[in-house]
């Protein structure tokens, strides 16, 4: 799974793209995202509220209980300010 | 329909000559270009710093255009928006419909943008004096901006 982030999800995590194995049982977005915040303190932090985190699967806008899988491209970002 | 995403300023002018030039079915165009803006005061804006999702972005702007053409008798429609590191008085977006009576270019022009505000997958970061760099955070009244359209829409359906 291709994971990438942006703004200040990008500088919290430190990360701006990359590809991950992620366990079976991560089946949604929501369980990704649980997932996501156990690696460690940046991760954790940024993920802490996840009303405040929007989250695009395969370039569409995505719910916390959207399905994800291996291969997909998962964006996790801010509520957009663009304009 | 057109869309561009690009980190270079844009000649409004030009870019509206274009919409137009040819189609003589056109009575009307609207269009509106959002500028980096510094309200002054103690904390002066430097810099904003728009950040997107390559790929997403252009397809969003797309979708939107033709979510536009869909609810307006439109002859065109144009979609402008810059990216990277912009100072005061730059411009970041231009927006433009075209049609051949004026209420459908008004209105689609401002569905434009309202739209793109909450769904067109950017991010803007802010650069002054006092306060350093912060991302500036979405606003609800953006929010209720769009909403009204879904609102007007459900009402055409009844």
């Amino acid at each position: 799974m291709k994971i990438l982030y942006f703004a200040w999800l990008r500088q919290k995590t430190g990360i701006d793209s990359e590809d991950v194995d992620v366990p079976a049982e991560v089946g949604d977005v929501a369980g990704l995202l649980d997932w996501l915040k156990q690696r460690n303190a940046n991760f954790a932090e940024a993920l802490s509220d996840f009303e405040s985190v929007r989250v695009a699967v395969n370039q569409e806008f995505a719910e916390l209980d959207s399905p994800v899988a291996a291969g997909d491209e998962v964006a996790i970002f801010p509520p957009m300010t663009g304009g | 329909m057109t869309v561009k995403v690009q980190s270079e300023d844009f000649d409004v002018g030009a870019e509206l000559e274009r919409l137009t030039r040819d189609n003589h079915n056109v009575g009307g165009m609207v269009s509106f270009v959002g500028l980096v803006r510094d309200l002054g005061g103690e904390d002066a804006l430097k810099a904003m710093t728009l950040e997107h999702y390559p790929g997403m972005t252009e397809k969003m702007l797309a979708e939107i255009e033709a979510e536009a053409q869909a609810r307006w008798s439109l002859e065109g429609s144009l979609i402008v928006h810059r990216y990277g590191r912009l100072e005061p008085g730059d411009r970041i977006v231009l927006v433009a419909a075209t049609s051949a009576h004026r209420q459908a270019a008004f209105e689609a022009c401002a569905f434009l943008i309202d739209w793109l505000k909450t769904k067109a997958p950017f991010w803007k970061l802010e650069e002054s004096e006092a306060t350093g760099a912060r991302w500036v955070e979405a606003k609800s009244s953006d929010d209720l901006a769009a909403a009204r359209w879904r609102a007007s829409q459900e009402k055409a359906a009844e």
